[in-house]
């Protein structure tokens, strides 16, 4: 087990096979497939200050090896998550990083605020990313500028770990990534879904209520691998990869590709076992391979 | 409590056209699927389609250890699933959803089927005829396009006798919709307002189901459809529109009171 565990920036985690926000609730649901003390992490479902009653429907369609997903960032408040969601994570081991949006840094100061007196809570993801709102959101992270001054503002307001979560809707994501870097995070994950849109051809209607969406699943691995490259030459702190990753092999190319981590999304809903058989798959191949620490791939991606 | 389960097929039958029958062995799910559940079935072992498809329970054997699916082929994963061959396995997550309510003190059943609607509503029969009802209390809707399309009409007609078949273009069975069909069996001298209809089918015929109960004031209760992805309530993808809010399909429903239910949108 040792070949796995890792310490990143002061978290603890078992392995490097963390959930992703929103394809996994808040945990406790999806707890009766998963022993959820198997997973590196849980990063729980985006939570704003006010409950939000998310995007009108439909708010899935699949797409070739992927889908596009509107939810809209239904959730009901930092309240109720900590009345009601965060305590049935005490019984478990496993550390649970919380994701948070806000339409202003003055939103996410305050729940990060919040979160902070949290003992349950072990890091901080930042999302200034979600495709799918049309006030705060990408906003953020399109702009350098709001980038590093809603970074700033986060890390003044928490000893806890910062994650900044990045979108791959950006011209430049290295960019992007120093600014947050430069503002004080500790930790990079990347990538959020991609921009999308998909039209039914018989009644003309976008099939998504929201019109566009967010692009996930395998057919988006090869441009989270190309981002996290990116950014691994242009900062200095950790990367997390998420985008596509299905087995394995897919968590393997992401740490060559320079992760120290991976986030599985979509493929829960797949395959209930994915993070755990992830797990699994990846130890196979450091076995098969003779390497003694998974952390010996970080990077290594030879051109 | 839901389990994943890889199953094998023990018989997989076309039965229409573009229908089939699939019957699956899973000591699980056949002694815990309740009328009204579904299951999220893996259609491929590839990435396209990617996500798994729900198919409702459409009758179950618990002392076989089988349950059976029904289902049209409308795209690509039903069309993939119905290339499977007996002997083979497949990755089935279940039973998932809250069934209907069956309320024990009504006295009179009306199950409703459109088009596919009469999946769940077999085991609904089924599970009915054999707890509570006397079969002359159970009555039963088929309504289909056309008479090719008529499913499940011979095993309905083992459990009661009140089985009335329509199709819209009159191929067989009485001609119209099955809605209007539900009027004329509400006819006050067979039936009050101790009832209770269940109803499965295509949305404009379940809205139009909905609105007759609710003038006659009889309890409704629909089985609703919505894209889903995880189907056990993650995603918040499959979300409906409800005098509650928006409520998920997968484990809100699939089944909910018809009154709840915001048509319009
Ligand atoms: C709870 C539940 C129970 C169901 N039970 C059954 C059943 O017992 N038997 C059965 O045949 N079907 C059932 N369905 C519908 C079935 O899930 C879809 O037909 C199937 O997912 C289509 O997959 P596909 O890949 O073949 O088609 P796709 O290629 O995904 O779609 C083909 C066409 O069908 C439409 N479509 C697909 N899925 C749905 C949906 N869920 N609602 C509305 N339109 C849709 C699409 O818009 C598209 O036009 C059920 C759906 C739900 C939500
Ligand atoms: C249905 C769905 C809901 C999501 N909700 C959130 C969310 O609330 N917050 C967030 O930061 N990312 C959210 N994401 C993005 C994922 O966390 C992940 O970044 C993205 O899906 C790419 O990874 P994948 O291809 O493995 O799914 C969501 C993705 C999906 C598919
Ligand atoms: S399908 Fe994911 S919440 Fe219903």
């Amino acid at each position: 087990m040792d070949k796995l565990a890792i310490e990143l920036c002061g978290i603890k985690l078992k392995n490097p096979v963390m959930v992703a926000s929103g394809t996994f609730g808040h945990g406790e649901e999806a707890a009766k497939f998963v022993d959820l003390d198997k997973l590196g992490a849980i990063i729980t479902k985006t939570i704003t200050l006010e409950p939000r009653q998310g995007n009108k429907p439909p708010r899935i369609c699949e797409t070739a090896s992927g889908m596009l997903n509107s939810i809209g960032l239904q959730n009901k408040g930092v309240k109720d998550f900590l009345e009601n969601r965060l305590p049935t994570l005490a019984k478990y081991k496993t550390p649970v990083i919380v994701n948070i949006a806000g339409e202003s840094a003055k939103e996410f100061e305050e729940l990060t605020k919040i979160l902070n007196k949290e003992p349950l809570v072990k890091g901080i993801e930042v999302n200034i990313s979600c495709p799918n709102v049309s006030k705060g959101g990408m906003l953020f992270c399109f702009d350098p500028r709001a980038t590093r001054e809603l970074v700033a503002t986060v890390r003044k307001a928490t000893s806890l770990p910062v994650i900044v979560k990045l979108s791959p809707n950006v011209t430049d994501i290295a960019l992007i990534a120093k600014e947050a870097e430069n503002a004080g995070a500790d930790v990079i994950s990347l990538i959020n879904t991609l921009w999308g849109m998909a039209i039914d051809t018989n009644t003309h209607k976008p099939k998504l209520g929201n019109i566009t969406g967010g692009l996930s699943g395998p057919a988006i691995k090869p441009i989270a691998i190309r981002m996290v490259w990116q950014v691994a030459q242009a900062v200095k702190i950790p990367i997390i990869g998420v985008g596509g990753i299905m087995t394995g092999a897919d968590a393997i190319e992401f740490f060559l590709a320079g992760a120290s981590a991976v986030q599985v999304g979509t493929a829960n809903f797949v395959d209930t076992q994915a993070p755990v058989r992830i797990v699994e798959e990846i130890k196979e191949y450091l076995d098969s391979h003779n390497i003694s620490h998974y952390k010996e791939l970080v990077g290594k991606v030879t051109a | 409590m839901p389990i994943q389960e890889k199953c094998r097929i023990l018989d997989h039958q076309k039965v229409a056209p573009f229908h089939f029958k699939i019957t699956l062995v899973s000591k699980y799910i056949s002694s815990h699927a309740e009328p009204g559940q579904f299951v999220n079935v893996r259609c491929s072992q590839d990435y396209d389609p990617l996500l798994r498809r729900p198919l409702g329970v459409h009758n179950v054997n618990p002392e076989e250890e089988i349950f059976e699916l029904l289902y049209e082929i409308v795209g690509k994963g039903t069309e993939l699933l119905s290339k499977h061959q007996v002997g083979q396995e497949i990755d089935i997550l279940g039973p998932l959803g809250n069934g209907f309510d069956i309320n024990k003190d009504k006295k009179v059943a009306i199950l409703v089927a459109g088009g596919m609607g009469v999946a769940p509503l077999l085991y609904l029969a089924k599970f009915l005829r054999s707890t509570i009802h006397d079969p002359r209390s159970i009555h039963i809707l088929i309504g289909t396009k056309t008479k090719e399309l008529i499913l499940a009409e011979k095993e309905f007609k083992t459990l009661t006798d009140n089985v009335i078949v329509s199709t819209d273009d009159g191929s067989y069975g009485k001609k119209g919709f099955v809605s209007d069909v539900l009027l004329e069996t509400l006819d006050p001298r067979t039936i009050d307002a101790s009832a209770t209809i269940y109803a499965c089918g295509p949305k404009p015929m379940l809205k139009a189901i909905a609105e007759i109960a609710f003038q006659k004031k009889i309890d409704c209760q629909v089985s609703m459809e919505a894209r889903m992805a995880c189907g056990i309530g993650t995603c918040l993808g499959c979300v409906i529109n409800t005098t509650k809010g928006y409520q998920k399909v997968c484990d809100d429903g699939p089944v909910f009171d018809a009154k709840e239910i915001v048509w319009t949108s």
